[in-house]
């Protein structure tokens, strides 16, 4: 497949969380402010890419040879279970700044099914090494542009008056929607 | 009896607490889809949710949350090998929202704040309400995309292998309004779920104010 192809749809057309569902805990959890909304996403933007870069030399090199393809969904889990693990005591010793920006948000990402699903979807698609990774830049690139926007229109909509039944995660799906509706190719 | 009926309404796992809606929301474009996910989660949750239970005792509280999901991982592997063997159809569809059971937040969720608490017998009960209660809402879901989505209601299609019935109706006689295509897109997905959870919300509020 074409990498500006792979790119533009996994971004856009075929976002993780708009189509694909992947990641909407996080994505209606913490999209509240701007701020944590960025911070999600930048920490998803790293693990999403490194994860897949080890999983898929792990796959390729570790399950295939051995003929233990099923063992694949433990072994990501574990896989990027260890790494948020590691990712986090490395960013606290030696780049301190940007682990308080991530805060609490990294090791949440253990159970963000955007972080398995994109591993998990690089091998079923069949990618190369370059379009696997061009994949994963760009559907976690979606993630959080997506979270951005929202998170941006999130904030106006606390500040308005809306229906007691309606108040909270009610009114962040019915936007979601919407945004859903602009992002597909329906429209 | 008590626990089963907190997990299907007081604890609703989508409506209230608002887990695992990554599948809620994939895999209701067909209401057989649905209910057989559902199915799946209630198998996850009850298996590990007793495993979690009995070796509670032997599990150092700081590697908890690994544990618990290998355990978890371990049972959806199972749950995944079998159907793929037994009801290929099934598997195919489910696709990539099966694995992901792994990470849903429901089963992690309910093994940290009640299997890793509780013996074996409250764990299991747990287990059931909290299944019913996902699998409840992801019915109706379901029907309600389906039906208005699709003008069609899928009881049986994918597993007729297994079961020898197949079960495909066609909801309404010519018509104008329906399909309305919107309900069976990603869009039609969020809408749905959040009219659902402003409509429990509204009927929640409206006993509060009663018994004031």
């Amino acid at each position: 497949m074409n990498l500006v192809n792979i790119f533009i749809t996994a971004l856009l057309t075929e976002n993780v969380i708009l189509t694909k569902f992947l990641g909407i805990c996080p994505f209606v959890g913490t999209s509240n402010t701007r701020k944590s909304a960025i911070s999600m996403g930048l920490s998803v933007m790293i693990v999403v890419t490194l994860s897949s870069i080890i999983t898929f030399l792990l796959y390729h090199y570790l399950l295939v040879p051995t003929n233990t393809e099923y063992l694949k969904t433990v072994l990501f889990v574990l896989v990027i279970a260890a790494f948020v693990q590691l990712l986090e005591i490395l960013l606290k010793r030696y780049l301190k700044s940007i682990h308080k920006m991530l805060g609490i948000y990294l090791p949440l990402i253990t159970t963000n099914c955007a972080v398995l699903g994109i591993v998990l979807l690089n091998i079923t698609n069949n990618f190369t090494f370059v379009e696997m990774l061009v994949y994963s830049i760009s559907s976690s690139l979606g993630f959080t542009l997506v979270i951005y926007l929202f998170s941006s229109m999130r904030e106006k909509i606390n500040n308005s008056s809306i229906p007691e039944p309606f108040k909270g995660y009610p009114i962040a799906l019915i936007t979601a929607a919407i945004m859903a509706l602009l992002f597909s190719r329906y429209v | 009896m008590k626990t089963i009926l907190n997990g299907i309404f007081k604890e609703n796992p989508v409506l209230v607490l608002l887990l695992g809606l990554c599948s809620t929301l994939a895999v209701t474009t067909k209401f057989e889809n649905a209910y057989l996910m559902g199915i799946c989660v209630i198998i996850v949750l009850v298996f590990s949710n007793i495993t979690v239970s009995l070796i509670k005792k032997i599990v150092p509280k700081n590697v908890e949350v690994p544990v618990y999901i290998l355990i978890i991982a371990t049972f959806v592997t199972i749950l995944e090998l079998l159907l793929e063997h037994y009801v290929k159809p099934l598997y195919d569809v489910l696709g990539i929202y099966l694995p992901l059971i792994v990470v849903n937040c429901i089963v992690l969720g309910r093994a940290l704040s009640v299997a890793s608490k509780s013996n074996i017998r409250t764990s299991f009960k747990d287990a059931i309400g909290v299944g019913l209660g996902y699998t409840f809402v992801l019915m109706i879901i379901a029907l309600f995309r389906e039906v208005f989505g699709n003008n069609r209601l899928t009881l049986m299609s994918s597993i007729s292998n297994l079961t020898g019935y197949k079960a495909v109706y066609k909801v309404f006689e010519d018509n104008t309004l329906f399909p309305m295509q919107i309900l069976t897109t990603p869009a039609g997905a969020f809408l749905t779920l959040g009219l659902l959870i402003a409509l429990f919300n509204f009927i929640k509020g409206g006993k509060k104010r009663e018994s004031r």
